[in-house]
């Protein structure tokens, strides 16, 4: 039989059921297996379930959510545990190790870590305590993915992470950041100020003080890449603002400001948008300004189809060639995109 | 797109394909399983180019469950195709029980799990016996209660390959085959319909009573395995322990502390179901 599509248009149904859960409580079964589907295609399945762990949904979904619920407890089990691995490699090392995204949401325990997937570990230590930190890594058994001597240079030279390291007996990849942005996008993050002003958590790591963290999280999201999984990133930054903007009555004007002194203000105002638009996130009105160029987003954002297949082609492969106009001037672009054009890469996730 | 939803033991399946075909012998084959409306997961057939759905079709695999970097496969291979999906979709995304890469059978309530490397026999033993007055249950996944430590069926279409193709051709000559699919990247392969008290029964578990390691293709010969290496063996056969946690530990352990395990080597399908029977015997 040809297939009925749900009620539904598309990604709005997964955007719409994590803002208000209770909406997904009405739906037929059609558009239970097109919201599911979906919000796997996102990693956002965890979330989701979480966000309806305690509602009264039908029979088989209740079986879906408590899986989801089993895989969210696993990550975050496992994603601790990396961090405490990372700490006792690292216990010589003086510098603040700064724990980044899904790692640092699991270990302060905020919103954003509740049913999050959490694949590697980031962190962030000072540029120049890099190399100490890499050798301590490799001491413990962290191991080069990338044995190409022209991926591995590239990323020495112009990245803000070092080549990913894979742990040989866990399996598990560290990205070692000295800052959040590549060396050669035009936003220039001050990053000795964000690990000055990080904050020490329990088990001897920090984490970003608030304004950073979403400050980092809107450079990930809109500001390195090509929008692939943003949704996921997008509730992230939901949560952080959702959270961080209820404690204090001046968070909306310091995170402006040290956006500002990150060059990120326009990455952090647009993340903000965005996440009120789909998610009903609270921001202040005059942060409210609706453009063309937010309807593409959030048009970008939204390419998922009932089936979970990314839809709007022509449209994400322009915010790939963004992604690298982001990154790298033009004449670096060409050279790099000849080589790897040379060497066979393809741009496989088009 | 077009879709077909199946069920299989406590699973279903939502199975879209840009091709008609791939979903018309899917439908034949499991003409008899129930078609659930609301399913666990979504399997897709895609053409890898737009215009590779009419040229040389060639099609991609996806699924809620990914592993990077699936091959495609020839439209003609496209029912392995979904079976690679299907399976993937349970051996990574299933919480709801511990599952085995076992096949599995049943006689007076009590089951035979029987487990093994890609080769080992385990998949055409389960088919043979199922033929001979037990009842089959599943030749890829046994799902073992967290709860009671009972053996689920998991009763897919069984998948035959190389030289089983001709061995359940003269074992079942009745039963109902898909199409043959020659030289695809594991051999052979032609699928089997499982027996209809197997899909009859397919919501009632059994007890495991005995476990097996078959080694197809050596000497005749059995050899009882202590619970210490089962325990390991088995922990390499579970696509789902790790993530299981405290509760897949639990479930494997009373599994093989409750249940007797022998390594069995054999020449054919004779000579195992004697030793089997021989075991059965003296439970």
């Amino acid at each position: 039989m040809m297939s009925k599509a749900g009620f539904y248009p598309d990604t709005w149904l997964l955007v719409d059921c994590l803002r208000e859960p209770d909406r997904a409580l009405r739906l037929n079964d059609a558009d239970w297996v097109a919201l599911i589907t979906m919000a796997r295609a996102e990693t956002l399945m965890g979330t989701l379930a979480y966000r309806l762990k305690d509602k009264k949904v039908p029979k088989p979904v209740e079986h879906i959510i408590s899986d989801a619920l089993i895989d969210s407890e696993y990550q975050y089990r496992s994603a601790l545990w990396e961090v405490d691995c990372a700490r006792r490699a690292l216990q010589s090392y003086d510098g603040p190790v700064v724990l980044m995204k899904g790692s640092a949401y699991a270990a302060a325990g905020i919103e954003a870590s509740h049913g999050r997937s959490i694949g590697d570990l980031d962190i962030m230590v000072s540029e120049g305590g890099l190399k100490e930190v890499e050798s301590l890594l490799i001491k413990a058994g962290w191991e080069w993915v990338k044995e190409d001597d022209y991926d591995d240079a590239y990323y020495r030279d112009y990245m803000h992470e070092l080549p990913p390291l894979i742990h040989k007996e866990r399996d598990r990849m560290i990205d070692v950041h000295h800052t959040i942005l590549p060396k050669t996008a035009k936003p220039n993050p001050n990053a000795l100020a964000m690990i000055a002003d990080a904050i020490p958590i329990e088990d001897g790591h920090y984490i970003f003080m608030p304004e950073d963290m979403v400050c980092h999280c809107a450079a990930h999201l809109m500001a390195d890449g090509d929008l692939a999984g943003g949704l996921r990133n997008l509730w992230d930054m939901h949560c952080l603002l959702s959270d961080f903007s209820g404690a204090a009555g001046d968070f909306w004007m310091r995170l402006k400001q040290r956006a500002q002194q990150h060059e990120l203000w326009d990455a952090v105002h647009l993340s903000a948008r965005q996440a009120n638009a789909l998610y009903g996130t609270p921001i202040p009105t005059d942060w409210m300004q609706w453009s063309m160029r937010d309807t593409l987003f959030q048009k970008r954002l939204l390419a998922r189809n009932s089936w979970g297949q990314q839809r709007h082609k022509l449209l994400r492969f322009a915010f790939y060639i963004r992604s690298h106009w982001l990154r790298m001037p033009p004449l670096m672009l060409t050279k790099h995109l000849l080589t790897k054009w040379r060497k066979g890469h393809k741009a496989h996730e088009l | 797109m077009h879709e077909t939803n199946i069920q299989v033991g406590p699973a279903s399946f939502r199975i879209g394909s840009v091709w008609k075909e791939v979903i018309d012998q899917i439908e034949m084959l499991y003409a008899s399983y129930p078609k659930p409306k609301l399913t666990d997961y979504t399997v897709t057939l895609d053409a890898v180019r737009p215009w590779r759905r009419f040229i040389r079709p060639s099609a991609a695999i996806n699924g809620d469950f990914m592993l990077p970097d699936a091959a495609p496969l020839p439209l003609d291979h496209g029912l392995l195709g979904v079976e690679m999906g299907v399976n993937l979709q349970m051996a990574l995304g299933w919480r709801r029980q511990l599952i085995l890469h076992a096949s599995s059978v049943e006689k007076d309530g009590k089951s035979l799990i029987m487990s093994g490397e890609s080769g080992s026999g385990k998949s055409t033993l389960s088919a043979i016996l199922g033929h001979r007055g037990w009842r089959f249950m599943g030749d890829e996944f046994a799902l073992i209660n967290h709860d009671n430590g009972f053996a689920m069926p998991y009763p897919r279409m069984i998948s035959l390959k190389n030289e089983a193709i001709k061995t359940m051709k003269k074992e079942a000559p009745h039963a109902q085959f898909g199409p043959l699919m020659k030289d695809t990247p594991k051999g052979d392969i032609q699928h089997i319909v499982p027996p209809a008290d197997a899909i009859r029964k397919m919501e009632q578990g059994a007890k495991p009573a005995l476990l097996l390691f078959p080694n197809f293709g050596y000497d005749a010969e059995i050899r009882e395995i202590f619970p210490s290496e089962v325990f390991m063996r088995l922990t390499q056969a579970s696509t789902n322990f790790v993530g299981l946690g405290e509760t897949g530990f639990n479930t494997l352990k009373r599994l093989v502390l409750d249940v007797p395990a022998f390594e069995i080597a054999y020449q054919n399908g004779d000579e195992a179901e004697n030793m089997i029977n021989q075991l059965w015997e003296q439970l």
